[in-house]
């Protein structure tokens, strides 16, 4: 009895919040099934705790930021800057994704460095330009001294307070995220619901374009039945690689030096722009990385600006226009890219079909953007 | 930590041997014999066929599958001795082409030697190759090996007198397929001059051999084929260790014939098919060739790149750069006797081609 209350509070919270909870029979229409891994099922304790963590300012070294700093619930799980910003304002070198629909990666951040949503948690924490902490510790306190966290967490997990570690504490944000998924788009309704009305004329003939002459589709994946709009696999476009090319040996013998000597990925990516820059090298060390990140996801795109890695590019016009341009030119400029002379009309219809990839719970701020 | 398995990684992951297959090349590390004082890495680019429509306007395609090679060779690490460009950087033998080639060549921080192709070679005949960019007949020693170039596009000089111009002539050259082809040939000249280079070292010396046509026969109607090339095999069989590297043929393709084993360069521009999928005629493809699969089109890279060559104990160790898509090695099998595909070699190792819905 006292489950099936808590699943109902759940359902509450998140329907307030426009999220459902996934790994449910009602996944949104247009999306797949998300993937729960074996060892962090889902259930409704362990979510709450989660959105709850995730909005705790006071794991950061000034109690000023929480996960919701970057990726804000009201801003479609984004900060809307170019870049993130921790504690005491500081910057980072890369663009906050959203976490909607973050769960149907197959690795996270822009890099791909770590595989699943709850490597990722760990990271900002400790990051020095963004949650600022050391280590771990000034979380686990926090919680094991916190009135209501011990029985939450007991909750969620069966687990005593003396042993809560932080794997707990990512395993509650990530079940969090995996709830944080949203498709019924016009798109979906119009592709997967059969309601031909659903999407204007202007943005059907987008999606003929985005399959066809525009090339969007190889990386921006549509498959039959559902479309998460990536391809999960990471891509040179040549954007900010002008700050890196003059000094690219250098930069490339200098990341080479780092990491024979195991220096920390997170701390040299973040604070050093050039090797940031470098994108999936800096993981894999394979000179075909070079300058490459992850394809992200394009649904609800119109409202989750600025974009690219490094925030550059303020409007989706201006993303069109780069891809119509063929990318930005360099040596490692993938192979896909390449010049697509698309027409003022073909531009303007597949801004409209952008547009149409915004679920429901986002309309609001699309309207709000205008 | 945990081993990452990314859905690349993931796929590479399958075995010690792709692992090997996919590292870094700074961190391939093989294990050889006792002469290890002659191992050492070398690049290999080739066929990049570049074409020039008017003005400043050249291939777009073509142009990029250069500069990439190139770029990536300069990362390369441990850095290589030397690189070879294994023929056809022009198209129509242009010096716009040639010159244009020489400036993104230019950009390479490492020392090239240079080997003719048909395109760059049957619009004038060589001389702006010979003036400006290098012999075409010629050898060397480095760290224990002998190389030799040889230019294997020659040909019969009743087909050479037939074309009223050099355009002519260079735009009948360049076609597959051609009724009014000709096969290569090293010819009687060069033969002498190898047979007399060759009488200097000892038959333990190791031999590598750079050509841009296959000195072996494969397929005539896409000259696939050099019409001597029993004479050249002849004169490089005697000896216990020979290599044969050419370009030409844009695929993964290895051979061994008595002493001599062979290995095709990739081209940094397009892959031409195998001559098995143009069945209508005979051909000599080399059964132990594991092919590559189609190329995606959507990749303008996929199933083009170039190689770095480990050369370890005498033996060629061809790492194929392959953009776009998953690196192979070939390596001479001692036991075997023959190259073999370090991973892909044992038919239930490979990947079937992509299936489309």
């Amino acid at each position: 009895m006292k489950k099936i209350t808590v699943f109902f509070v759940v359902l509450i919270v998140l329907s307030v919040a426009g999220i459902t909870l996934a790994g449910g029979h009602d996944t949104p229409l247009g999306l797949p099934p998300v993937p729960i891994p074996a060892d962090n099922q889902q259930n409704p304790a362990k979510i709450i705790l989660g959105k709850r963590l995730f909005e705790d300012k006071r794991f950061s070294a000034d109690s000023t930021v929480s996960c919701a700093t970057c990726h804000d619930p009201q801003k479609a799980f984004t900060d809307g800057r170019p870049v993130a910003r921790g504690i005491q304002k500081k910057k980072g070198t890369r663009n906050s994704p959203t976490v909607i629909n973050s769960a149907y990666y197959t690795s996270q951040f822009w890099d791909g460095r770590v595989e699943t949503l709850e490597e990722q948690a760990k990271g900002p924490f400790i990051n020095p330009v963004e949650h600022g902490l050391k280590d771990f510790s000034p979380i686990i306190e926090i919680i094991t001294k916190d009135h209501e966290y011990p029985s939450l967490f007991n909750k969620a997990f069966g687990v005593k307070t003396a042993d809560i570690n932080i794997n707990h504490v990512v395993k509650a944000i990530a079940s969090f995220e995996r709830t944080v998924i949203s498709g019924d788009s016009p798109f979906d309704r119009y592709m997967y619901g059969r309601e031909k009305d659903a999407m204007s004329k202007a943005a059907i003939r987008g999606l003929d374009i985005f399959r066809t002459k525009a090339r969007c589709q190889d990386c921006h994946t549509i498959s039959q039945t559902s479309a998460i709009f990536t391809d999960n696999k990471f891509h040179n476009l040549g954007v900010g690689f002008f700050r890196i090319e003059p000094k690219l040996m250098a930069i490339v013998e200098k990341i080479r030096k780092a990491k024979s000597k195991g220096l920390a990925l997170d701390e040299k990516v973040l604070e050093k722009q050039e090797i940031s820059e470098l994108g999936r090298f800096a993981v894999t060390m394979d000179i075909e990385d070079i300058g490459r990140f992850k394809t992200p996801t394009l649904r609800n795109v119109a409202v989750t600006g600025p974009y690219m890695h490094d925030g550059s590019i303020e409007t989706l016009e201006e993303v069109i226009e780069l891809y119509d341009q063929g990318g930005e030119d360099n040596p490692m400029l993938d192979s896909g890219i390449r010049p697509l002379n698309l027409t003022e009309q073909e531009k303007l219809d597949l801004l409209e079909f952008l547009k149409a990839l915004t679920s429901p719970a986002y309309q609001t701020l699309l309207k709000n953007n205008k | 930590m945990k081993k990452k398995i990314t859905r690349r990684g993931f796929i590479k992951a399958g075995a010690a041997v792709a692992a090997a297959a996919s590292l870094p090349l700074g961190l391939v590390e093989f294990s050889w014999g006792k002469n290890d004082r002659q191992n050492f890495t070398l690049a290999y680019i080739s066929d990049s066929h570049l074409t020039h429509i008017k003005g400043t306007e050249f291939v777009r395609n073509f142009d990029k599958g250069l500069k990439r090679a190139v770029t990536e060779c300069n990362f390369m690490s441990p850095k290589p001795d030397f690189v070879v460009y294994g023929g056809d950087l022009a198209q129509l033998g242009k010096r716009e082409e040639l010159e244009h080639g020489l400036e993104i060549m230019s950009r390479l921080r490492h020392p090239i030697r240079w080997v003719i192709g048909e395109h760059d070679y049957y619009l004038d005949l060589g001389r702006f190759w010979e003036d400006k960019i290098s012999k075409t007949t010629y050898s060397f020693n480095h760290k224990g090996i002998h190389f030799v170039v040889l230019n294997s596009i020659l040909t019969y000089n009743t087909w050479m007198n037939r074309w009223k111009s050099p355009e002519e002539r260079m735009n009948n050259m360049a076609r597959l397929d051609n009724p009014e082809g000709s096969p290569f040939m090293v010819g009687n000249t060069q033969l002498e001059w190898l047979r007399k280079d060759l009488s200097k070292i000892s038959k333990e010396t190791p031999v590598v051999v750079m050509s841009h046509s296959p000195l072996y026969k494969i397929f005539k109607p896409w000259n696939f084929w050099t019409d001597d090339a029993e004479k050249v095999q002849a004169l490089l069989q005697p000896f216990e260790k020979v290599t044969v590297l050419h370009g030409h043929v844009h695929q993964i393709l290895y051979n061994q014939i008595g002493n001599i084993t062979f290995q095709a360069m990739m081209s940094t521009a397009w892959p031409w098919p195998y001559p098995p999928s143009y069945i209508q005629k005979p051909n000599l493809v080399p059964k132990i060739t594991v092919f590559m699969n189609r190329a995606d089109p959507f990749h303008e890279r996929d199933a083009t790149g170039w190689s770095v060559l480990n050369l370890e104990d005498g033996r060629v160790t061809n790492h194929y750069k392959l953009w776009e898509n998953r690196d192979r090695v070939i390596r001479y099998d001692k036991k075997l006797g023959y190259p073999v595909d370090i991973e892909y070699q044992n038919p239930e190792r490979r990947i079937p081609p992509q299936q489309h819905y």
